[in-house]
């Protein structure tokens, strides 16, 4: 490096184009620009490690990663909504790409007509997977977008109790508590077999629910609108590859963790929440939407619309907060879709189904393990195990072997499995023998 | 530009007595200039009973919401759906078929507590 | 001559009955029994492509878009600056990417203690006692700031706090989130020169304020002077007062906003620490506190255990009396790593250079630009600087048209109409990243526009001249959304 060059190779201008700005500026030095700053307060000590090269960061952050165990490289059966499902090759070639990485949220239509036509396929795909009438352009996750469902819902409603089934997961209901309690929401479970209460804004379903079973989102959902309640509904999306959707059974919002539709499991995060809703509830919708129209030559183009509901015009009557749409992660999602297509959807919901049933009639066949809960499943079920399932976890990571969630605070030995189409025979088979090995 | 057959609000709506005991409101030719093209209208249900200044209404823009104060007080005895499903009709015809709701005063001299056109314009004038 | 016409054709209106777009493997375990069929969807309307189809339709898309890899980007408040591709490659690392969320802690001690150091830097960074980054993006950090003041005056017993400050200038997540809390919001003026109008303040506050929501810099790009004042108000009324970290990129290295007095602040990493915005997200949105607040963080926050052979472990953990959970997991852990690695690579000195590179460039364009657009608070600048366009709009010309023109010369236009208080705003935001003979070029290019809005304004009012698109009928997409595909009629 020579004398006068920028530290870092982020900064462009050397020692002496900042010599010229600061002439230009009517300055002799940077720290007259920073003379706002109230004195005793500028320029503190910054108590951070030394930089690094490039070349050193990447064996730095390589030997971080390496410190993980990573599934794929071991059997993983986890689940609890983030799923290892197969990621094309073409989902992380489109979402490298800088135009689309590197925009900011479309703004200025005119030179962000690929970002919103994005959005627009999105929203498209989302309603016809789900099979509701309108979508937006996406939440930070399923479980902050169901949040924002049961607001919306008491919105839609005028009324103040959120009901939700004990079968939807816990983290979820964290999360909706996080977002419900400061505004004086109620939240409530159904008790077994007890009818909604009258001024229930909505009934909350997960389905597959958290112990993995297919809930009769029907039947809720009838039961919601006779209290005129609404019906909200997470649900898996790569079920939908081969299960009804929540539109045709009745649900007024519908809401889903997208992770699973090309998105790297990525320790969490970032994710996308897919939302939808009836139109007639459209002007309730939290979140960015787009929209088709046309400019002064009458070409087609895309817009974000329905600005009034949002933040940055409504303030503090605004639908939400929210001004990101997890546009990237969308993209991802609709590039997944579009691989995919029609029957390979299907094709990995089909796969994921017989293989998670399989996995479940052999370990179902061991002694000392059961499945507890009837009902339908796709692609997770409980097993109760026969000893803690934590120790049995440890044993099974001796073993090299990610083993499901230890779910024995809400089913007795419980532990809930999940197995997708990236688990092979043999992972699966190697589960049971080892399952069977540890009972012994 | 602004009729002189009907009274003004300092909340740019307008209010005519149709002489049959009600009174159509609408906002101004300077209102919706002002908020530019009109995208949607939230407008009361018939039946609902309002308070002078009371907000009925919203009207959006394609980048604002601003509220719509009932000039008088009084029962809404009717809406005017065409321009909830054209809300265009009310930057084409504010004073005409782009009117809202209109009105069973239940005080009918309140109507003489709001402006006169002259008086309006003067009020846009001492705006600008 | 003609032009070739875009084929801006949908993926359904694309789809060839029979095309696919990935190979999938056989089956290799026994088909199972099947569900009642009344469970079983009958279609699946999804597009039939092929795979080459797809990436050239993307990437078409994609050379519609403007980028900051392909276009200069001063777009104000949003730190449009270059994002290092070594924080993408080190995001996408196997042992990063495709972990699970769920996975034993003694899987993942590298992604936890990646997570733990990132959050010791923004506690540093920040002059602050503690960091939690669950939040998913700037707003949901806000909102889960706000509800850190809340719970803690909560936990007190102090019921009374009803309201919160925010000044006219503020962004409108601002309010938008304090009412998510259900807090009252008060808007307090600006004064002349731009800070916040200090005695308007000292009266707004009393033993109803649970605290003041600001920006530092602010909106107008300019640091107030007023800031230990301003806290020091707020706190004697027993308010709490939250910093919104939208433009850190201005003080890094320079001044720390929990030395200043700010209690609670969210960072957003897409901006100051160059995550990619991704056309809107994901972004990341950690929270920093001071003691008095850490109790309150969202859960999860990574905390270090000592181990008995001397070593250090990590483990997820729930504050004492947290707000609970904002997202399924722990945060967008992808937006960590690629932050992780950006202030790894920088180090003080770097960090510092940013904000001094950064400050230097507004202030470069504001003194090149101000005989040419109307500067409302005549003062230098922090790392933006806020235009108005309020000259050429007395000939007809708006901040729009002068936006919409930029376009033409390649340039992404500024933030527009924000902050509210100032009439026809144009906030630019050159950023540290940008050469000189960049910003020269740009200061040329609004030299032009200014002219041309003298002498030929319609030049401005038809701009874009050469996007896929002209300008769009906005009022039409509100009044008929058209929001989704369906198939042709007939």
């Amino acid at each position: 490096m020579s004398q006068g060059s920028p530290f870092s190779p982020y900064v462009p201008n050397t020692e002496d184009d900042r010599r010229v700005m600061l002439r230009a500026v009517g300055v002799e030095s940077v720290e007259e620009l920073f003379a706002d700053i109230p004195e005793g307060f500028g320029r503190p000590t910054l108590d951070l490690p030394a930089p690094l090269s490039e070349l050193e960061l990447r064996r730095e952050l390589q030997a971080l990663s390496e410190l993980n165990l990573v599934p794929g490289r071991v059997p993983c059966f986890l689940g609890g909504g983030a799923y290892d499902h197969f990621v094309p090759s073409v989902v992380n070639h489109v979402i490298s790409r800088g135009e689309l990485s590197t925009a900011y949220t479309p703004y200025q239509p005119e030179v962000s007509q690929g970002t919103l036509q994005a959005i627009f396929e999105f929203q498209s795909m989302v309603c016809q997977l789900l099979g509701m009438e309108v979508a937006n352009s996406g939440m930070y996750d399923g479980a902050s977008a169901l949040a924002e469902a049961a607001l919306m819902a008491c919105r839609v409603t005028g009324r103040e109790r959120i009901v939700y089934l004990d079968t939807v997961s816990p983290a979820y209901l964290s999360v909706m508590r996080t977002y419900t309690e400061p505004q004086g929401l109620a939240m409530a479970p159904l008790a077994q077999g007890a009818s909604l209460p009258e001024d229930a804004a909505c009934l909350v379903v997960h389905s597959p629910n958290f112990f993995g079973c297919i809930e009769d989102v029907e039947s809720l959902a009838r039961q919601a609108h006779e209290s005129g309640a609404l019906l909200v509904a997470s649900v898996d999306p790569v079920s939908l590859g081969m299960f009804r959707p929540p539109g045709e059974l009745g649900a007024d919002i519908a809401v889903a963790e997208g992770q699973a539709l090309g998105v790297s499991l990525s320790f969490g995060g970032p994710y996308v929440g897919l939302f939808t809703c009836k139109t007639e509830y459209l002007r309730q919708m939290p979140g960015r939407i787009a929209g088709r129209t046309v400019d002064t030559q009458d070409r087609v183009g895309y817009v974000l619309t329905l600005q009034t509901r949002e933040q940055h015009i409504r303030r503090e009557r605004a639908t939400s907060n929210i001004c990101t749409s997890e546009a990237l992660v969308g993209t991802a999602v609709v590039t997944y879709l579009a691989c995919m297509g029609r029957a390979g959807l299907r094709r990995i919901a089909e796969l994921t189904y017989h293989k998670a049933h399989y996995a479940a009639s052999l370990i179902g066949r061991i002694a000392g393990y059961e499945l507890p809960l009837d009902g339908t499943f796709f692609q997770e079920f409980v097993v109760s195990c026969p000893i803690d399932p934590a120790e049995l976890n440890r044993r099974l990571l001796d073993r090299g072997i990610i083993g499901g969630l230890d779910v024995s605070d809400r089913v007795r030995n419980g532990m809930l499995l999940c197995v997708t189409e990236m688990n092979t025979r043999e992972e699966i088979e190697a589960l049971a023998t080892a399952l069977e090995e540890i009972a012994r | 530009m602004h009729p002189e057959d009907r009274r003004y609000s300092r909340e740019h709506e307008w209010a005519r007595d149709e002489g049959d005991g009600t009174v159509l409101v609408g906002i101004t030719d300077y209102a919706q200039e002002h908020l530019g093209d009109i995208v949607f209208l939230e407008l009361p249900p018939v039946g609902t009973q309002l308070d002078r200044n009371q907000k009925f209404g919203e009207v959006e823009s394609v980048k604002s919401v601003s509220d719509i104060f009932s000039p008088v007080s009084g029962e809404v005895v009717a809406v005017n759906d065409v321009v909830v499903d054209s809300p265009e009709m009310v930057n084409e015809d504010p004073h005409g078929s782009g009117w809202l709701v209109r009105l069973r005063p239940s005080q009918p001299s309140e109507m003489d507590e709001l402006m006169s056109a002259a008086d309006y314009e003067s009020m846009l004038e001492s705006l600008e | 001559m003609s032009f070739p016409v875009l084929d801006r054709r949908l993926l359904m209106d694309r789809s060839v009955s029979g095309r696919v777009g990935v190979s999938l493997p056989p089956l290799d375990v026994p088909e199972q029994p099947l569900p009642d069929a009344a469970m079983l969807r009958d279609d699946l309307p999804l597009p039939e492509v092929s795979q080459g189809e797809v990436v050239r339709y993307f990437t078409t898309l994609s050379q519609m878009n403007f980028s900051v890899d392909t276009n200069y980007y001063p777009l104000g408040s949003c730190t449009m600056k270059y994002n290092p591709k070594i924080n993408d490659e080190a995001a996408q690392l196997p042992g990063f990417a495709r972990i699970h969320p769920l996975q034993p802690e003694s899987t993942v001690q590298g992604a936890l203690k990646l997570a733990h150091s990132l959050q010791g830097f923004l506690a540093e960074i920040s002059g602050m006692d503690a960091a939690g980054l669950a939040t998913m993006a700037g707003a949901q950090g806000e909102l889960a700031g706000m509800l850190m003041i809340r719970a803690y005056h909560l936990s007190r017993n102090d019921t009374g706090r009803r309201t919160v400050l925010v000044p006219d200038s503020a962004h409108g997540t601002n309010p938008a989130s304090a009412a998510m809390c259900g807090y009252r919001v008060m808007s307090i003026p600006s004064d002349s020169q731009g800070n916040m109008d200090l005695e308007a303040l000292r009266n707004a506050c009393n033993s109803e304020t649970a605290g003041l929501m600001l920006t530092l810099p602010n909106t107008l790009g300019l640091f107030d002077v007023n800031i230990t004042e301003i806290c020091r108000a707020v706190h004697e009324a027993g308010g709490l007062v939250y910093g919104d970290g939208a433009n850190m990129n201005a003080l890094l290295g320079h001044a720390k906003l929990g030395h200043l007095g700010f209690d609670v602040l969210h960072i957003n990493l897409h901006k100051t620490f160059s995550t990619p915005h991704g056309g809107g997200g994901p972004g990341s949105g950690p929270v920093c506190c001071n003691a008095k607040l850490a109790p309150f963080l969202t859960a999860p926050i990574v905390e270090s255990v000592a181990e008995p052979d001397g070593g250090e472990s990590f483990r997820l953990a729930t504050p004492e009396m947290s707000i609970g959970k904002a997202g399924a997991f722990h945060g967008n852990f992808g937006m960590l790593v690629r932050a992780y690695t950006y202030i790894r690579g920088l180090g003080a000195p770097g960090l510092r250079e940013i904000s001094e590179s950064a400050v230097i460039g507004a202030n470069y364009v504001l003194s090149a630009l101000r005989d040419h657009y109307h500067l409302p608070y005549d003062r230098p600048c922090m790392h933006e600087v806020v235009f108005s366009a309020r000259t050429q709009k007395a000939r007809g010309v708006s901040a729009l048209d002068v936006a919409k023109r930029l376009i033409d010369y390649g340039i992404h236009p500024p933030t527009m109409y924000f902050p509210l208080i100032v009439e026809e705003a144009l906030m630019v935001e050159p950023t540290e990243t940008e050469s000189r003979e960049t910003l020269d070029n740009f200061i040329e290019v609004m030299k032009e526009i200014a002219r041309q809005a003298e002498e030929e304004p319609q030049v401005l009012k038809d701009a874009p001249h050469y996007t896929p698109n002209s300008r769009l009928d906005e009022a039409r997409a509100a009044r008929r959304p058209d929001l989704r595909w369906r198939p042709a009629e007939g």
